[in-house]
């Protein structure tokens, strides 16, 4: 798989953010039909870069190309039509406007013509209630509900909903199954392996072993800003994937520290503070 | 499934009623209108009694509906107050003073509203100030050059001009000596922003940017462009209320339109629009506008003291806003189905 053009490529990417230096001669590949899970702790900088692939950020130092092509990302527009669909991490959804009216925010269907331009509602809140109801979010019939009646974690399904409708060639998921039930997050997962069937590019992070081990095919843990372990599936185990998830540190220490705690704190746990 | 098709068979039922972000704002302005239809009697409810309060709101109206659009989408723009004298006197000097035909004149005042309204968004886009505070300093900017013009080429801080028929006819006559041209050109306005909101797919960037603007960005929206373009629409609309205003009175004041600031927020707000945007719309404005200016002139009608009239706005505003955050809480909670 890894002899045909990746679709998208990082060639020694920083990124800084005035005198903060938030990524560090990043490089990696994704490839049509593969899983890329970006792995790391928080303020590792997996958001900073996922953003400088979906138009937010411009990189400081480096090359971004796409089928081996250079590219420069003007805007999230120009990103997005190039068919690189990003649910990040945190909005993506506006509460006080309905279901319909958010699935398609940045992309109306319109009927009509010419300068007149219709929103096209109907078509709108149809495509919507579907997709999200292919969620497994039945509970929704009505396009014109407001999302803001809605819980948190239907309100992600469809954030995610709307990429999967939207992204044609790579697909940028940062950390979607944090606030869904294991029903929701089972499909998200089914619907990452689906879009890998199709042929697009995946990018998925989590903080979740489990979700990286069940759909990933090639792994990236970031520390600090850099590229600190690029492994394919089945190249390390399962402690090994957690001990770099938790920043290098190993989970056996940390184990070791809490138990230690509890036993001089009357089995108290440490309060987080 | 059945049940779906059940409820889009009744398109008014409560619950799409009380969905509505005017749903709030149309109760208040039927409490309005009968209290003061009941103490100004006849005359009130007669003619003389529309007319007044349209001609009120029709000006305030043209504003009110481009600073509605702006205040959904999370900004405010307090330079109105000064872009309708700015504009007034830029006619009046260009058609009045130097006597150019009346379409230089308002050509020039409709392109100072622009550019005040650019200087404000790219201003407010680029720095990132909070637009309270930007179109403050524009309001005061541009207040202080059409002082400084006026008395520089006229020599004067009021300036006259007496239009043509045509214009006059068009932008400033009184029909049946009562009802001013102005009410259609609000008419006009709020069509226009009505399609621009409600119907085209602009309308859904509007709402996205007010109600969240990074990820609005991140959807692809052009927000920068977006909140420069409804910046020069509130400056043409102030921009032309002044020609209105210029060709109706005949003399451009340097001091008018301040009162526009403040009645113009009122409007919008009163009319269900939210202060922190994302939500509103041109319906809800337009009876703002209507239940403003039926209290702005029933206190003259009704004989009532004008200070009980400022009570009453106050009260009214504080009551629209409660109102609306609950009418806006059962639009949330609002589903189709109950099972
Ligand atoms: N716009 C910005 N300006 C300055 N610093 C930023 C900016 N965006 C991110 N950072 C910094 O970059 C670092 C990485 O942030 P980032 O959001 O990418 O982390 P992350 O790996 O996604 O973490 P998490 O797992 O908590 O989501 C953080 O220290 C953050 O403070
Ligand atoms: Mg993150």
């Amino acid at each position: 798989m890894s002899d045909k053009t990746p679709v998208l490529e990082m060639r020694s990417v920083d990124k800084s953010f005035g005198p903060i230096d938030v990524l560090h001669e990043i490089s990696l590949r994704v490839h049509p039909g593969e899983v890329l899970c970006l792995l790391g702790d928080n303020g590792a900088g997996k958001s900073t870069l996922i953003k400088t692939l979906s138009g937010v950020h411009k990189p400081t130092r480096g090359e971004i190309l796409m089928d081996g092509e250079p590219v420069v990302f003007e805007s999230p527009r120009d990103a997005q039509g190039r068919g690189i669909a990003t649910v990040h991490q945190f909005g993506g959804t506006y509460p006080l406007m309905s279901i319909g009216r958010n699935f398609f925010v940045g992309a109306e269907p319109t009927k009509g013509w010419g300068p007149f331009k219709v929103f096209d509602r109907k078509t709108a809140n149809e495509t919507a209630v579907k997709a999200v109801r292919e969620f497994g979010i039945t509970r929704i019939e009505d396009g014109d509900r407001l999302v803001g009646g809605l819980s948190g974690g239907e309100r992600q399904s469809l954030a995610i909903a709307r990429a999967v409708h939207f992204g044609a060639r790579v697909l940028i998921l940062d950390e979607p199954t944090a606030a869904l039930g294991v029903k929701q997050a089972a499909h998200v997962l089914r619907i990452v392996n689906e879009a890998k069937k199709r042929g697009l590019a995946v990018i998925f992070i989590t903080h979740q072993v489990m979700h990286a081990m069940t759909v990933g095919d090639h792994f990236a843990v970031l520390i600090r800003g850099a590229v600190a372990a690029d492994f394919r599936k089945g190249e390390k185990t399962r402690e090994e994937i957690t001990d770099l998830m938790a920043g290098g540190e190993t989970m056996a220490d940390l184990e070791a520290q809490i138990e230690g705690y509890m036993e001089t704190h009357e089995g108290h746990v440490p309060q987080a503070n | 499934m059945s049940r779906q098709s059940d409820s889009r068979s009744f398109p008014v039922s409560l619950g799409s009623i009380a969905r509505r972000p005017e749903a709030g704002s149309l109760v208040g302005l039927v409490i309005v209108y009968t209290f003061f239809a009941i103490l100004g009697g006849a005359v009130f409810i007669g003619a003389p009694g529309w007319s007044s309060w349209l001609n009120i709101a029709a000006e305030v109206g043209i504003v009110a509906l481009p600073v509605g659009l702006l205040m959904i989408a999370g900004e405010l723009d307090i330079s109105v107050g000064s872009v309708i004298p700015a504009s007034s006197m830029t006619a009046a000097i260009v058609s009045g003073h130097y006597e150019l035909p009346a379409v230089v004149g308002i050509v020039a005042a409709l392109g100072v509203g622009l550019l005040v309204g650019f200087v404000n968004g790219y201003l407010v886009v680029r720095t990132r100030i909070p637009s309270l505070i930007v179109t403050i300093g524009t309001m005061f900017a541009v207040m202080g050059l059409t002082l400084g013009f006026a008395v520089l080429i006229s020599g004067s801080t009021s300036v006259f001009l007496v239009p043509d028929p045509v214009t006059k006819t068009v932008l400033g006559a009184f029909i049946g000596g009562m009802f001013n041209v102005s009410m259609f050109w609000w008419a006009g306005f709020a069509v226009a922003i009505f399609y621009l909101l409600h119907v085209s797919p602009i309308g859904n960037w509007i709402f996205a940017v007010g109600g969240d603007r990074e990820s609005a960005h991140n959807a692809g929206i052009p927000v920068k462009w977006l909140t420069v373009s409804l910046y020069m629409l509130s400056g043409f609309a102030a921009a032309f209320v002044g020609v209105l205003q210029l060709m109706t009175y005949q003399s451009a004041q340097v001091a008018a339109g301040q009162s526009f600031i403040f009645n113009s927020i009122m409007c919008v707000v009163i009319g269900g629009v939210l202060l922190t945007g994302g939500a509103g719309s041109v319906i809800g404005i337009v009876i703002g506008t209507m239940t403003f200016a039926i209290v702005n002139q029933g206190i003259f009608f009704s004989g009532l003291d004008p200070n009980v009239g400022s009570l009453i706005i106050g009260a009214l505003l504080l009551g629209a806003v409660l109102s609306n955050d609950t009418f806006r809480k059962l639009a949330l909670n609002y589903a189709t189905k109950k099972s």
